[in-house]
């Protein structure tokens, strides 16, 4: 899909913050309501617009449990269907959150998420680990998050303008 | 001897007026919860990069001084950015000086070109600082004001009608500070023809250049034969948001400019060292950081001004800058009582426009450089004054 001047406008500031109102949006793109509800309308029906999401950071959420890792795992490619397959049988987990092709020193690049470690260790040894073609894994913990999709967690937005300044 | 206390402070800085803005400064300064329309330079903070080469010239212990011109990898980017940018040619090694903002550029520019009683023509509304450095220089400043019934853009009749014998250039700035009116190339080749045939220099302050949201930005030396009359000011304030870093440049044709390099070598030495490296890395890499800024500040701009026209305040389009300047004359108020009880009431500080000189009266400049949530709540508790007036 192609998008004109506007929609592509449209698709920036949502991307931004997908809550921002539509009136708003039509001001700042110099279109009618109507006609920015309906561009909003057609980038959703093309999936330009997949969905809408939030970006929680559940650190704050106290007693939440959850834990990432990032798995590096080497395998061993089958002919006809190269790394497609084997990527689809690890994809297919729940507890994947994203699956990666990489080049260097390993295959692909896996991103679990897990009420524990434990839980993710055990997916490890489990799951990922006993599939035929995986060869090695190491896995890596995220401690902290500060900074996800470009979005900081804790940014530092004090205005440090002077109040009234020429 | 007579026992009369002596005045150490000349007559010239005595009789000079404090700026405008200084008030509303120490008004809005005490207040707690202000959204401030009143800010004149960008929200964003200087990018990452940029930034990160500063500190890496710290790193590297250039803390030393630069030639006085500034550093000419810088006066080549300098160069090179004019061209690209602008259309301009200028020698890096004689026709630029960087300088310590724009507003020292301003500064060794008039000292430069004014002898004692020598005009210059001021259009106003403008930057409160022009009328004072003329006057400072030693020269006197001839006010013309662009008025609102031609979106602020001064005619050529009306600056005919000033000229003299005295007239050694005149002081214009596009897009401008507070109206953000824009001037058209046709309008810049009217200001032209007049330069010529009554030999006279333009000081062009092309600070906000990079702000441009209609049309493409026409340089003032860009005019056929303008060139040689220009003295063009600009710097990385307010399109690469660097205003704290204090850094601007001079271009002129050679004559002018090895004379202002007398007035900048002895007044200033040079401007800072590491924010000249800090420039080097915006000219070098910081184009898609203004891309962004600059739709940033369009679609800010669409909004404020639409929505200063739905509550009732009646506001042109401005082509440049981050400034609306809506007319609040449909309130009965003068912009200083519409201001200031707008800043006790509501907690919103905007400038009054008779601060920019005698045709801003009537009007409020409302920098949209905040974030679109800040402008959302200023303007619904600006609907909330001017209901409460009625």
């Amino acid at each position: 899909m192609r998008l004109n001047e506007k929609e592509l406008e449209i698709v920036e500031i949502l991307e931004k913050d997908a809550r921002t109102a539509t009136g708003d949006i039509a001001k700042m793109v110099g279109l009618s309501v109507e006609e920015t509800e309906q561009s909003i309308k057609k980038l959703e029906e093309n999936k330009v617009i997949v969905r809408y999401i939030s970006i929680v950071d559940w650190t704050k959420v106290e007693e939440h449990p959850g834990v990432r890792a990032m798995i590096d795992v080497k395998v061993t490619p089958k002919r006809g269907v190269g790394f497609d397959e084997i990527a689809e049988r690890i994809y297919r987990f729940d507890e994947v959150n994203s699956v990666y092709l990489m080049s260097g020193t390993y295959d692909l690049s896996i991103i679990v998420e897990g009420k524990s470690m434990n839980e993710v260790a055990n997916f490890v040894s489990q799951k990922l680990s006993t599939l035929d073609s995986v060869i090695s894994t190491t896995t890596h913990f995220i401690l902290k998050k500060y900074k996800h999709d470009g979005i900081i967690f804790e940014p530092d937005n004090k205005d440090k303008r002077i109040v009234v300044s020429p | 001897m007579e026992s009369t206390k002596r005045t150490y402070v000349s007559k010239l800085v005595h009789e000079l007026k404090p700026s405008g803005i200084r008030r509303f400064f120490d008004l809005a300064a005490g207040m707690e919860g202000v959204i401030s329309l009143g800010v004149g330079e960008p929200d964003f903070v200087t990018p990452w990069h940029i930034r990160e080469a500063a500190i890496s010239s710290l790193e590297q212990g250039y803390t030393s001084y630069t030639p006085n011109a500034g550093l000419l990898e810088l006066r080549e980017e300098i160069a090179y950015y004019m061209k690209t940018q602008f259309n301009v040619s200028y020698s890096p090694t004689d026709e630029i000086i960087v300088t310590v903002g724009a507003s020292s550029a301003i500064d060794i520019a008039l000292r430069t070109i004014l002898d004692p009683g020598d005009e210059v023509i001021v259009v106003e509304p403008c930057f409160v600082s022009y009328v004072p450095m003329v006057e400072l220089a030693g020269g006197v400043a001839v006010q013309v004001q662009a008025l609102k019934e031609n979106d602020f853009k001064i005619l050529p009749d009306q600056i005919e009608a000033v000229i003299t014998e005295k007239t050694k250039a005149i002081m214009i700035c596009s897009p401008n500070n507070p109206t953000g009116t824009m001037l058209s190339k046709s309008e810049l080749e009217g200001l032209a023809q007049l330069a010529n045939k009554y030999d006279f220099l333009v000081i062009a302050d092309e600070i906000y250049a990079e702000l441009a949201y209609d049309e493409e930005y026409t340089s003032m030396a860009a005019i056929d034969g303008m060139l040689e009359r220009t003295i063009l000011v600009s710097g990385f304030s307010k399109g690469f948001a660097m205003t704290g870093w204090r850094l601007g440049f001079v271009c002129a044709p050679v004559e002018i400019s090895s004379a202002m390099l007398k007035v900048h070598q002895y007044g200033l030495m040079c401007a800072s060292t590491m924010s000249q490296y800090a420039a080097i890395e915006a000219l070098k890499n910081g184009r898609p950081d203004v891309e962004e800024m600059v739709k940033s500040y369009r679609r800010r701009r669409n909004y404020i001004v639409q929505s200063f026209n739905e509550i009732g305040l009646e506001c042109h389009e401005p082509g440049g800058a981050f400034y609306a300047f809506p007319s609040v004359q449909s309130t009965g108020l003068t912009s200083q009582e519409f201001a200031e009880r707008l800043l006790l009431q509501e907690g919103v500080a905007v400038v009054p426009g008779d601060v920019f000189g005698e045709s801003g009266e009537g009007h409020i400049r409302c920098s949209y450089a905040s974030s679109l949530e800040q402008l959302q709540e200023a303007i619904k508790r600006i609907k909330r004054f001017i209901d409460s007036l009625e």
